[in-house]
């Protein structure tokens, strides 16, 4: 198991400081300049490079001389080459691990960049002049309509709690959601849920009883779900979710009323980066009005208050030191250990 | 005296200006260090409530220490600046969990209270808070050492707008006592203005002693400066009753040597004798007359200074002087002939202007011959008054107003005409005095013509 793998490197990295080991790249792209290249412009990201194509396309019409290679890893592969510079000359690292990310720029690993005057990114959405979110989406639930039939669709935790209460043999081991041991991601989700919502543990508790299958990504979740193998999901993250299903399809997308947590991704310019100039103009491209358009093409919501006062039951995830306390060894440990006993038996 | 020496004004304005700016500094100083102060309190307040946030969740069991962190301890750090946070917990000298390499207090924290530090860690100082908590493990009383640091971004943006406010409020202050001082300057300089101005407008003849109130300071100046008028009305009360005791203890004895000489002259019948006895008389009239003249014009000297600025009326002046003139004329069978048609309205000294006119007709009456006429008008013509005395004398012989005007100079002309000089000084002081003019100038057909005027009152 790869991701178990890594959740120990990186532990061990968090206790230790050090990485063990050079990071596993998932894909590694180079998009060629279109004229005599000048420049390179290395970019770390946990992001596919489907979804980031026609950004970096945009970014190089703007900047025909610049070719740009785009890595993808995880977040917690990005998180161990950051902090051991295993990958040095990334000018760029972008990941949806808020946490990992706010506890590199906390520790020193970003560098200062400022933002020119006619971008204006709401406070919330930037650490220091270091970390600038620029994408928000709302973490869901997915469930299979048919499936389903019958039975009201469930709006909070508690009408969730409340469906899997009263038709256990319906969704037993057809419930899916993050393994939080082993991703990054669904550990954030996981954690941010526990401390905002009373009924997290409840809902634990109960998926717990239906012998839940286990994930280290959305993407295979939604494939799952897709098939069959699933009827439910829970913290899915929503951009992917979306174009998987369009309305009338079967699987149904929602967004519990009494808390969807949003997840704020984000780019900081490292301390090793080669070409930082580099690194700060795709800060910059990304947060203007080209990227805020090709951002939202993407499938990706670009950062906006607006979504929040519509929508008062979205509550972005704070991107502020407190993000670092559940990366506490400790109080990891403990999270870990409540969690396992409530979702996994034997 | 120093005619560069900074007007009283200036001294005293630059002198506020000066304390106003010291002042000004020390309030920006004081704000920035009073506010710098209390920032850094503030902040060490919460970094301390964070730290002992943290230790009161330590927990001891057989295994071990444990501790779970609050959440709301570093994310209130986080939600009032956005500062680096660090973490370091420490059991026994070994790290439990946080930074391991975060720096230690400089010496161990005693009792509740956390202490602070400042130190260099990730490149960037770090204000640290450690409290110390002991801890049963496995019936061991264990020390847990609980420290949080954070960056100091937010103290300095504090510091930084603090720094703005307390310059603003120096700025503020130095441009009320800017304002104030100029106020106050205009306000002390006041009394000593006022006095300036009121000694400043009396008149020359004006030797009352200065009653204007003032200030306590200047009493001394104004005690002194009465002092001076009271001795000058003196000297000048003096100065007069000499003169008027001179004038007649040297009249009175040549009117009695007159007398008796003349008496000698009648009884003595020897030629010899009767010419001696004549050049005496001549001698007694000459020295008589010097007398006269000369407290004339010591009168003139003195009233002139002091000028009494009564209404008058020149014809009537004139008049007077003629009609007392009049019997030593007819001795010489000259005629006065008085042309003043109408009053003439002048401001002046009556002694003074009698003395003037008095000497112009005595000259008409000595330089003309017998029988002969004299001409007196007096008139007001445009804004003066004039006087004109016309005689048909032996004229003035070629020589110029200016220099028989002046003092005991007497013309070629005189033989043996009694005189000492002294009558057209006194004209033309009286003149000048009044602001009116003198001059003297040969008649056509013979004699000479005398214009003296005044402004009209
Ligand atoms: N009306 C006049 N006609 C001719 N000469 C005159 C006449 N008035 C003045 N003078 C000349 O001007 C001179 C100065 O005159 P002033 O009156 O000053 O002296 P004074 O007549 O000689 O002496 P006193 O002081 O006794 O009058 C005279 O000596 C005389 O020569
Ligand atoms: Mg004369």
């Amino acid at each position: 198991m790869r991701a178990v793998h890594a959740a120990l490197a990186l532990i061990a990295a968090l206790m230790l400081g050090t990485a063990a080991r050079a990071f596993d790249m998932e894909e590694d792209h180079v998009f060629p300049a279109a004229t005599a290249q000048v420049a390179q412009l290395s970019i770390l990201s946990t992001t596919d490079t489907a979804v980031f194509g026609p950004l970096i396309a945009a970014y190089q019409a703007r900047h025909p001389g610049v070719a740009v290679r785009y890595t993808v890893a995880s977040s917690q592969q990005i998180y161990l080459a950051v902090t051991a510079a295993a990958a040095p000359g990334y000018d760029v690292v972008i990941s949806s691990a808020m946490d990992l990310q706010m506890k590199l720029a906390n520790d020193g690993y970003a560098r200062a960049h400022a933002l020119p005057p006619g971008v204006a990114l709401p406070g919330w959405a930037q650490w220091q002049d270091r970390l600038f979110a620029f994408a928000q989406e709302p973490v869901v639930v997915l469930l299979s309509r048919a499936a389903l039939k019958g039975l009201a669709l469930p709006h909070t935790r508690r009408d969730l709690i409340a469906l899997l209460r009263d038709d256990p043999d319906r969704f037993r081991g057809r419930v899916g959601t993050y393994d939080v041991r082993a991703s990054g991601t669904g550990y954030l989700f996981a954690t941010q849920e526990a401390r905002q919502s009373d009924s997290f543990w409840r809902l634990a508790e109960v998926m717990g009883t239906l012998a839940p299958r286990l994930y280290t990504s959305s993407a295979d979740m939604i494939a799952d779900l897709k098939s069959g193998a699933l009827v439910l999901a829970t913290n899915v993250i929503g951009s992917y979710a979306a174009p998987q299903f369009p309305p009338g399809s079967d699987g149904q997308i929602v967004e519990l009323q009494d808390l969807t947590l949003t997840l704020l991704r984000t780019a900081f310019i490292p301390r090793t980066a080669q070409r930082p100039d580099l690194g700060g103009g795709f800060i910059d491209f990304l947060l203007g009005p080209e990227g805020y358009r090709l951002i939202l093409a993407s499938g990706l919501p670009p950062i906006g208050g607006a979504a929040f006062s519509d929508a008062p039951h979205l509550r972005p995830i704070r991107l502020d030191p407190g993000l670092l306390v559940y990366l506490d060894r400790l109080k990891r440990q403990n999270f870990l250990e409540e969690w396992t006993a409530a979702l996994v038996r034997h | 005296m120093r005619s560069a020496a900074l007007s009283l004004r200036q001294r005293l304005m630059l002198q506020l200006l000066v304390i106003a700016a010291v002042l000004a500094v020390l309030l920006y100083l004081t704000v920035r260090t009073v506010a710098g102060r209390a920032a850094e309190a503030t902040q060490d307040g919460i970094l301390g409530a964070a730290t002992i946030a943290i230790a009161e969740q330590l927990r001891g069991s057989e295994a071990g220490v444990s501790v779970d962190i609050p959440y709301s301890a570093f994310s209130i750090l986080g939600s009032i600046s956005e500062d680096r946070i660090f973490y370091r917990i420490d059991v026994a000298g070994q790290t439990l969990t946080g930074y391991d390499d975060l720096p230690l207090p400089p010496k161990p924290p005693q009792g509740q209270a956390p202490v602070y530090y400042t130190s260099d860690y990730k490149q960037a100082e770090v204000r640290i808070s450690a409290v110390s908590r002991p801890v049963l493990v496995a019936n061991r009383v264990e020390p847990v050492l609980v420290m949080v640091g954070q960056t100091r971004l937010g103290q300095a943006a504090i510091a930084a707008q603090v720094a703005k406010v307390a310059a603003g409020l120096g700025i503020g202050f130095f441009a009320i006592a800017l304002v104030l001082s100029l106020v106050s300057a205009r306000s002390v300089l006041r009394p000593i203005d006022l006095l300036a101005a009121a000694v400043g407008r009396r008149g020359p003849r004006d030797l009352r002693s200065v009653e204007h109130p003032t200030p306590k300071e200047l009493r001394p100046l104004v005690v002194s400066l009465n002092g001076f008028i009271a001795r000058l009305r003196a000297a000048l009360s003096r100065t007069e009753t000499f003169i008027a005791e001179a004038a007649h203890h040297i009249r009175t004895p040549l009117a009695t040597v007159r007398t008796q000489t003349e008496i000698a002259l009648r009884q003595s019948e020897d030629e010899a004798t009767r010419r001696t006895l004549r050049a005496v008389i001549r001698a007694v009239e000459e020295s008589s007359r010097s007398a006269g003249q000369l407290l004339d014009h010591a009168t003139v000297i003195y009233r002139a200074e002091r000028l009494a600025d009564e209404a008058l009326d020149l014809a009537g002046v004139v008049r007077g002087v003629t009609e007392a003139l009049r019997p030593t004329a007819e001795l010489k069978d000259i005629a006065l002939r008085l042309d003043a048609p109408g009053p003439v309205p002048v401001r002046g000294d009556r002694m003074l202007l009698e003395s003037a006119v008095r000497n112009l007709l005595d000259n008409a009456v000595k330089y003309s011959p017998d029988d002969s006429e004299i001409g007196i008008a007096v008139r007001a013509e445009g804004a003066r008054a004039t006087l004109r005395v016309q005689d048909r004398g032996r004229g003035l012989g070629g020589k110029a107003k200016a220099d028989l005007a002046e003092r005991f100079h007497r013309g070629g002309n005189v033989a043996d005409v009694v005189g000492s000089g002294l009558g057209l000084t006194i004209v033309e002081e009286v003149a000048t005095a009044h602001g009116g003019s003198f001059d003297l100038s040969d008649r056509e057909g013979g004699g000479t013509c005398a214009l003296f005027t005044l402004p009209l009152r």
